[in-house]
Parts: structure tokens; sequence; C-alpha cells
């Protein structure tokens, strides 16, 4: 047990904060500091051009993608040092918003699934800050139950295709896509087999977003933001190459996804503790700031204990990890934590602010309404990325070794799987 | 960083898992819960005598030097087998009050015996209902003897000598050392939540008793001593806690309704998954806390607390839920559920409650004015 920087990590570290000390976008931190979390908010510049400009500058000095193989344009660093790292980056890491489903999920998916050529092509590109990758799962009919998406993809069997021989062509609709617009690639999960059992007839693809037959629709949300959007594919053609894996084998594929996103949301989550904190004692009551009020002391406290335990167990992941285990199931806590978290936390502080607590607008509401975002946002983390009871699920099932659900589909092929259409016929 | 325990540190708690799993099974702890003795004398003996209540106590009065690190872990192991032992007042609290404050001369006398088990500490605070604070300290200590009543006592009616907060000469409280074999201390035991670790009421009356650490420093001390047992205590709940939780989970696993295992249906699933949350956001802040105990860091404050109010949390939400899990049966004296949720809430108070920790946790993290 040892919490102390080895004489390797220190010198690490020196040398990542010497760096960022002479290369940070210092005149951004005002605006990152502020910036809402799960979005980069940036009004000063486009927020793009200021990701893949950190990214680039990063990447050419060697801090980019730390912890992939140099080969594949990563630093080739240890699990400990991409913490370290991140400790050191501090608000600038903000700026790796954009790329963090080509970093966390995309690119692991990318890095076990494809040839050697495409990831010596499509992997240095991520890590230069070059493409941005987005995440092509979720389904109107297919969120919780993945497995049950419907995006078809069929193969072009006439060897005198002009358009290609060989090729898939996709036809079906996603949603819930982060980033689609900003995307230059995209990981889609497809279904090639209807009429075998739901997982075994899936197939997966990494495809240019650029295509023909691509559309892309914002979603206006709930707090009035469009990060996610509908994807629409029309007869959108994909080269058999950008097949990962297997015909057939796509969920196998998805489950390195999965496990990634988990690693990847679940261990980097803010939670709004630190700047609760702050707010209690910025805020005044009749007895003086109301973190001297014992009941604001108790749920504080309650907090506290949820942030530094989830700060404890990202540590304790790490060590695993650096030892050379597999990050495991149990590393679903980390989102199903954080995400309930910043709702009580957002209620709790809009409760001590009182009735200015109801106020939005940035330039009257205490704290720039950072807590009435956060309200107004937190309803989709407790979803995205799989929602609460699904984690709860993994944990019941994966990690304390309870039976699966009872299935109504099992063993059913899916074309004959029940549906809501199917129910009113 | 490594933040885990050495492997070396996991086989001595395998070690100790296996001593208590042979010596300390469930009709050890309900032997206690049935009789007159506030703890399993013969456990006691054993455990002394394998040194793993000696891990933090230095060589030169008796202990093992091991370390902190390798204390936690044996706590955690006394408090996954509900172990019906004198730890939390005298391994945690009375060794730790000596180490801290102690003369040589009481060191010497004391910690061996601790240290073997050979004689039981204990820490006598409370007076009256409430939290306790320096306005509910009535006992008074004049001319070298103590006078007064602490009650509830843990371990009371065995343990040999006791701590004493009480109000000194100068007007100050300070910590005394009494030798409970002394003149006029009475012992009587008093029914508590949890009978597997009896408590009892103390009197004194003009007890001969020497100070312990400085004259006026008696809650300044007894913070630095209640934070190390707050993280030892700690491990302990989260030893429990996940006994508990294993519990209720082996039973979901065996127990059908409506034709299907019950660790089948959701509501069942889910209150494992967040019994499990709990304890592993309990575990985590352990592992910190264990840390800075075994460094002494400066975070200590808000390390000790943190840990204690996770878990304080987890225990108490492990425990309650295993219960209900295992429906009306755990509802009886016959099923083990009770035996936790009664320790999972001595625990709690045990050192003071939750919302004196909640409130010790803020104290130590509140950023400071600029």
């Amino acid at each position: 047990m040892n919490f102390d920087d080895t004489p390797q990590e220190a010198d690490f570290r020196a040398r990542a904060a010497a760096w960022i000390a002479n290369n940070a976008p210092f005149e951004l931190g005002p605006e990152l500091d502020v910036s809402g979390f799960g979005h980069l908010h940036l009004h000063s510049v486009d927020r793009i051009a200021a990701a893949k400009a950190w990214q680039k500058k990063k990447f050419d000095a060697g801090w980019a993608a730390l912890r992939w193989p140099r080969e594949y344009g990563g630093a080739g660093a240890s699990p400990i040092e991409q913490v370290i790292w991140s400790e050191e980056e501090g608000v600038f890491g903000k700026l790796s918003g954009p790329f963090n489903i080509g970093f966390g999920m995309c690119g692991p998916t990318v890095m076990a699934w494809a040839s050697e050529e495409q990831k010596r092509h499509l992997l240095p590109r991520l890590a230069a800050g070059e493409d941005i990758w987005c995440q092509l799962f979720s389904e109107p009919v297919a969120g919780s139950d993945l497995a049950g998406i419907r995006t078809k993809a069929v193969q072009d069997g006439d060897p005198g295709s002009e358009a290609g021989a060989g090729d898939w062509i996709i036809n079906g609709q996603k949603i819930w896509t982060s980033g689609a617009r900003d995307a230059d690639w995209g990981l889609l999960i497809t279904r090639t087999d209807p009429t075998v059992l739901k997982h075994r007839g899936l197939t997966m693809f990494f495809l240019d977003m650029k295509s023909p037959g691509v559309e892309i629709r914002p979603i206006w949300q709930m707090n009035e933001e469009s990060v996610f959007n509908e994807v629409y594919f029309t007869d959108v053609r994909i080269p058999d190459a950008q097949r990962l894996g297997e015909v057939g084998q796509g969920w196998t594929v998805a489950l390195t996804t999965l496990m990634n996103e988990r690693m990847s949301i679940g261990g980097s989550m803010p939670t709004g503790f630190p700047q609760l904190l702050d707010l209690c004692t910025q805020i005044e009551t009749e007895n003086g700031p109301a973190i001297d009020d014992p009941r604001v002391r108790s749920q504080l406290a309650r907090f506290a204990v949820r942030a530094s335990g989830l700060q404890y167990s990202a540590f304790r992941s790490i060590s695993a990890l650096s030892r050379g285990e597999q990050p495991g199931p149990e590393n679903s806590i980390g989102k199903l934590v954080a995400g309930a978290m910043m709702q009580d936390i957002a209620r709790f502080a809009l409760d001590l602010e009182g009735e200015a607590g109801l106020l939005q607008d940035k330039e009257l509401a205490p704290d720039r309404a950072r807590f009435q975002e956060m309200l107004l946002r937190s309803p989709a983390t407790r979803i995205e990325g799989g929602s609460d009871e699904v984690l709860r699920n993994i944990i019941a099932e994966r990690v304390l070794g309870l039976p699966a659900d009872i299935r109504a589909d099992k063993d059913v092929p899916f074309d004959q799987i029940p549906t809501a259409a199917s129910a009113k016929r | 960083m490594q933040f885990d325990f050495s492997d070396d540190q996991k086989e001595l708690r395998d070690g100790v898992r296996r001593l208590l799993d042979q010596r300390c099974p469930i009709s050890v702890v309900r032997a206690v819960a049935d009789g007159e003795a506030g703890h399993s004398a013969e456990l006691w003996r054993e455990i002394g005598e394998s040194g793993f209540l000696a891990a933090a106590v230095p060589e030169q009065y008796g202990g093992v030097g091991a370390g902190y690190l390798e204390l936690c872990l044996v706590a955690q192991e006394l408090g996954r087998s509900l172990a019906p032992l004198p730890t939390v007042s005298s391994v945690y609290q009375a060794s730790e009050a000596l180490l801290i404050a102690g003369s040589d001369a009481q060191k010497a006398a004391w910690l061996p015996r601790l240290a073997s088990g050979a004689a039981i500490g204990t820490v006598a605070l409370a007076e009256r209902p409430g939290e306790t604070t320096p306005g509910a300290i009535a006992a008074t200590v004049r001319g070298g003897k103590l006078s007064g009543v602490k009650i509830p006592v843990a371990d009371g009616i065995a343990a040999d000598l006791a701590i004493v907060l009480a109000k000194d000469e100068a007007g100050g409280q300070s910590l005394f050392l009494a030798d409970l074999g002394a003149a006029g201390v009475t012992r009587e035991g008093v029914k508590t939540i949890d009978p597997t670790r009896k408590h009892a009421r103390l009197s004194f009356a003009d007890t001969p008793v020497e100070p312990l650490g400085a004259a006026g420093q008696g809650w300044a001390l007894l913070d630095r001593v209640r934070d190390r047992a707050a993280v030892l205590t700690a491990f302990e709940q989260i030893g429990g806690a996940e006994a508990a939780l294993f519990m209720a989970r082996d039973y979901a696993l065996q127990r059908f309704a409506f034709g299907r295992q019950i660790g089948s249906f959701q509501a069942i699933k889910h209150m494992l998954a967040d019994m499990y949350v709990a304890l592993e956001l309990a575990r985590s802040n352990c592992y910190y806390g264990a840390w800075a105990l075994s460094v002494d860091s400066d975070t200590l404050p808000a390390a000790a607390a943190s840990a204690r109010v996770a878990a304080t949390q987890a225990y108490q939400l492990c425990s309650a839920n295993t219960i209900q899990v295992h429906g009306g049966m755990g509802f009886t004296w016959e099923f083990d559920c009770h035996l936790h949720y009664r320790r999972s809430n001595y625990l709690a108070l045990a050192l003071g409650g939750a919302s004196l920790w909640e409130s010790r946790l803020i104290a130590a993290i509140r950023p400071r004015a600029a």
C-alpha cells in the first residue's frame, strides 16, 4: 500500500508538468473551468478546432494515447502514468471530450479486431486528433436490450456489381449517437442474419461517416442541447474489409467495446462534489456559512465518502491493471454511483440556493448555473452507456453470481421474438 | 502508487481467516450472546497468543511490530467472523491511547499485557444520553482520586484497565488511567443492543488514577486515538458487511419462490447490487484510511472519518437488507442475520455515532478561508 510516486513516477510527473506548463492553452483555462460536465462548452473558439489542436500538440510531443503501443501512435505508458498525466493535465483534459469515445471504446475495439494495416492507419490518426469516432450501437427499439438491434446489413452478392462486389449494404437507424456530426468514423453494429438467435446474427463494421446515404439528425434534448443524434442509413455501402470480426461474431466484438466503455466512463466521471463543497462555504445562512449547519454537514459527508470511494476505487482498479489484471465487471460501480450522485448533488445544491436555485440564467444564477445544468443533464447519465438497472444486473450476475433474468426471447430466432407490433396483430 | 495490500499481508489475512473459521464458528458467538460473559475468553487467549492483536505494537512493548496495515486486515477478519472479543476497546483504543500518550513506565506496565491479551483495556467516556461533549462530562479527579459514573463502557465487566476522560483540578478535561482492580470501582453489566460484546456501568468512588498524557489535553488526545480506532473499526465493519452480503446472496440462490430462485428477481438482485456498491465504496475508503494510518499521514483525520462514515453506512445497509432477503426467517433468533444487525448498530455507535463522524469529516476537508 503506497500512495507516493516511485522515483520513475515522480520523474514522469515532473516531465508531464513541465511540458504542460509550457504548452497548454492557458487562455482557455477559465472557460474550461466552468465548462459543464458531459459536454465541452467553449464560446471564444471553435471547440472541435481547440480540441484537435491540443490533441495534435500532445501527439507531436509524445503525450497522446499514453497507454497505446507506440506503433499505433501511443506512448506505451503504464496505467499509473496515465493517471499521473490526467492529474497534471487537469482542466485541459476536458479538451479531450470529442475524442473520448474514440479513445475509450472505438480505438480499443479496432485494436482488438482490425487488420494490422488498418490499425497502423486508423489508430495514429485518432491519437493525433485527426479523426473523431462515434459509436453506432443503440436503436429506437434496442437500448438496454442492445442485441435486439435491427439495422440491416446485406452483402452485395453480384460479382459484377459496379458499386463494389462483396460490399455490405446498410439500411436502418441508430439513435443516441454522441458527437455523430463531428465524427469521421463510426463503429457500427448490424444484423446480418435475422433467422438465428438474437446474439448470433450480428456483425460489426467501421464506417466512413461521410459515406453517401448517411443522414444525421440532431436530437433536441430536455436540457436544451443537441449532443445526441439520430443516424439514418439508406443503402450505405461498406467495403467488406471494414468488417471487424467474422460475420455473426458482432456480439463478441461489441463486448470488447462495452467492457472498455465501462472502464472508460466509470473511471473518469465527475460527480460535482468539489464544487458542492465550495458552494457550501459560500452560501450564507443565518448561522454563518451553510457548511457549519449540522444537517448540511451530514449530507455533505455522505456525498464526500461516495466521491472519495469512487476515486479510491479507481485507484484500486489502476493498481490491479498495473499488475496485469483485466478490468472486470466490478468497474460497473463507477457510473452507477456517479450518475445518481450528480442528480442528488444538483438537487441538494439548488435547495441550498433557496429560490435563487430556480435561476438558470448564467449571469444571474449562483455559480453560473452549474448545478442547474447538472440537474438537467444528470438524467441522461443514469441511462447512457448502461442504465442504472443494467449496471445493477451486471453486478448482481457477473460479480455476485446471481442467476440471469428469465428471458422471453431465449432460444427464439430473432425474427420470431415478440415485439410491440407482433403483440397488436 | 500501489493501492492494495501486499501478497504477504494477504497471506496473513488468509491465516487469520483460517484460524477464525476453526476457532470462531457462529456457535462461539452465540455462546457469548446467550451467556453471562462479556466475550469469549478462550478465543481471546488464543488470538492473543497468535500475536495478531499485537501487529501494530512495537517489539519493545511486546508487540510484533508488523504494522497497521496488518492490523487492519486482522480487524476485517474479526468483523467477518463476528468475533465476540474486546477489540474495539482494548486493541484499537486503549493500546493506541497508551502508544500516543503513555509515559515509558505506563507503556511498559500495560502494553505487553494488552498486546498478548493477558489484560483488557477500555475507554470510559460517555455518562449520559446525547453526544458526549465537554459539557457532558461530570466525572472528576481530585488529589489523584476519580469519582463519577461512566455508562456504557465496552467490555467494562472484564476490563483490567480503563482510560477515563474526567475533569481535572485545573478545570480542564484530561485522560486518566484507572487500574480497575483498585479501590472504589463498582462494575455492573448493562444490557445493550449487541450481547456478543457486552458493556457495563463503571462507578468510581475515590478510585486512585494516574494522568495519561498532558493535563487539559483529554479531548485532543482522544481525537487522535479515535482517528486510529476509526480506521481499525471500519475494517471490522466492512468485514461484517461482506459477511452479511454473502449470507444474503447465498440465501437468494437457495430459496425458491414462484418456481424460481429468489435471486433471479431483479428486486432482490438490485438490492444485493446496492449492498455490494456500498461495501466497495467503503472498502476503498478503508484502504485509503489504512494507508494514512500506516504512514501517520496528515490526511489521517479526513481518511479516518471517510472510512468510518462509509463503513458504518455499508454495514448498516448490508445487515438490514440481509434480514429483508431472508424474509420472516431473518427475524428469528435462530437465524444469524440479527447478529450482524446488532453488531452493525453497536459498531455504528462505538467511537461516537454517524453524525459525529460526518461532522468530523467535513471539518477535516472543508476548504480553508483564503
